[in-house]
């Protein structure tokens, strides 16, 4: 298949891809094109000018500063999985990061077009709003960061501007008595989630003092289940607690969750606990042994 | 727009002009009259055209020539070259890991790639490993076999 007609670019440094964004209205940034090659061939997307970023070294990996760790926007799929200080610190990203499609797609697709792309059956979005990650991107007027939370605004839609470019992720590496985990329900064809769960569980004196739990997959952008979160707080993270707090994550949902042939809404509404309960619970039993 | 590429390919380097669009699939079997990398899905799922790039196994359907400018392709005919099977594919052969042999390039070389990281994978790594090539012939058990077989030869 071949997509529709579009110039290339390829850009050396970060200023070089936005000087190139600014000189060519309408241009699409590429890094690993796992997401919009296909979407190219489909010609769903048909940009008249490409942007590769794919070289960019000052984009690329993992490093820590102070209490947390900076992920480079070009860092792949593998390369997180990979990665000694996630296991330890983000063990959810890692975790997460590891279960993207096959091998062949973690070897190509960046956390930064992952992130950019925002397709709600993606993993890594799930995972950086429990962990509570910062994404930073620059632009015309200069740097911001925007949290997870606030960044995933609908189906592949982010706060993210035409012209800003994400540069990196930071998310807080976790301290002794937290720990996080992700789980996943995956389409057996595609692998892209039909559901996902992520929590970060904050344990201190047997109970829990802080707990953030979302999910993904089966909403429009991966979201909070505060419900859930404020019934583990206080709580002893016994299979009990942890099975009462999961269950109002149907409540959080309410009406948002999409179902296509597949799996429908209400099939994805009842797992949906399930899949809370076991993230919770694979957090909390890292959050013991840390 | 027009293009200038050079991609090695098998240790031999192609200048070529191409359109920014062309996949690199499209070019190592068209631009170069290299067929033996197969188009199954042409959708990122099924594998039949995994290369490897810079060592790395990659879905050609899914990868722009033009990023692999610069950049060292191997294919399948890379790995036969005076005709002689290499190791893995002797494996595959004697343990019957193919019948039509439309996903073997694809599964040799995400055979490969797991191989170089891990020298002894169990049946259940392998399958993981092969995720994402899909065979509509042999029913796997025999692609696992031809993986161990390969391992116990000392294929890394
Ligand atoms: C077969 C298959 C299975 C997959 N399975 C999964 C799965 O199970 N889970 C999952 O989460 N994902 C899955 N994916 C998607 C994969 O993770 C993609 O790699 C990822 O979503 C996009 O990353 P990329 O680097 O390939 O981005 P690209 O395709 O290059 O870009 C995607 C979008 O992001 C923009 N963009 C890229 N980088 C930046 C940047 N730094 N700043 C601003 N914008 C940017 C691009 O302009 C484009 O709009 C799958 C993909 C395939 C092909
Ligand atoms: S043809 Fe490339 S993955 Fe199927
Ligand atoms: S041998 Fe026919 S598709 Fe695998």
């Amino acid at each position: 298949m071949y997509s529709a007609d579009f110039d290339y670019h390829r850009a050396r440094s970060l200023a070089d891809a936005q000087r190139l964004l600014a000189a060519h209205p309408g241009a699409k940034l590429l890094a690993g094109g796992h997401s919009l090659i296909p979407l190219m061939k489909l010609r769903l997307a048909a940009p008249s000018a490409v942007i590769d970023i794919g070289r960019i070294p000052e984009l690329r990996g993992i490093s820590r500063s102070g209490d947390s760790i900076r992920i480079g926007a070009l860092t792949t799929h593998a390369e997180l999985a990979a990665s000694a200080d996630l296991q330890k610190s983000a063990a959810a990203l890692a975790e997460a990061a590891g279960l993207v499609g096959d091998p062949a797609v973690r070897s190509r697709g960046t956390i930064g077009g992952n992130v950019a792309h925002a397709d709600p059956a993606s993993d890594l979005p799930t995972v950086l709003v429990a962990l509570d990650a910062r994404i930073t991107a620059v632009g015309p007027k200069g740097e911001r960061t925007i949290s997870a939370d606030d960044f995933f605004t609908g189906i592949m839609t982010t706060a993210l501007a035409d012209d800003e470019v994400v540069t990196a992720i930071a998310v807080p590496a976790s301290v002794r008595g937290q720990g996080s985990a992700y789980v996943k329900f995956a389409h057996p064809a595609s692998r892209y989630a039909v559901i996902g769960a992520a929590a970060l569980v904050s344990i201190a004196n047997n109970r829990c003092s802080g707990a953030r739990v979302a999910l993904g997959g089966l909403l429009p952008h991966a979201s909070r289940v505060r419900s859930v979160e404020k019934a583990l707080t206080g709580k002893p993270l016994d299979a009990a607690a942890i099975e009462a707090a999961a269950a109002l994550a149907q409540a959080d949902l309410g009406s948002n969750v999409a179902g296509d042939i597949y799996a429908s809404a209400e099939y994805r509404t009842a797992m949906a606990p399930v899949y809370v309960k076991r993230a919770v619970a694979a957090a909390a039993a890292r959050a013991g042994l840390a | 727009m027009k293009l200038s590429v050079s991609i090695q390919v098998n240790g031999r380097t192609y200048d070529r002009e191409i359109e920014p669009r062309l996949l690199l699939v499209h070019f190592l079997r068209d631009s170069i009259a290299l067929t033996g990398t197969k188009i199954g899905c042409d959708t990122s799922q099924c594998g039949a055209c995994t290369v490897l790039l810079d060592d790395v196994a990659v879905k050609a359907c899914t990868c722009l020539a033009a990023q692999a400018d610069g950049c060292s392709v191997t294919t399948i005919e890379g790995l036969a070259p005076d005709g002689r099977l290499n190791a893995l594919q002797e494996a595959f052969w004697t343990k019957h890991g193919l019948q039509c042999g439309f996903c073997t390039p694809g599964m040799i070389f995400a055979a490969q790639a797991l191989l170089r990281v891990n020298g002894n994978p169990s049946p259940e790594q392998i399958r993981h490993a092969l995720e994402g090539n899909l065979c509509r012939c042999t029913g796997y058990q025999n692609i696992v076999r031809s993986v161990q077989a390969a391992a116990a030869a000392g294929v890394r």
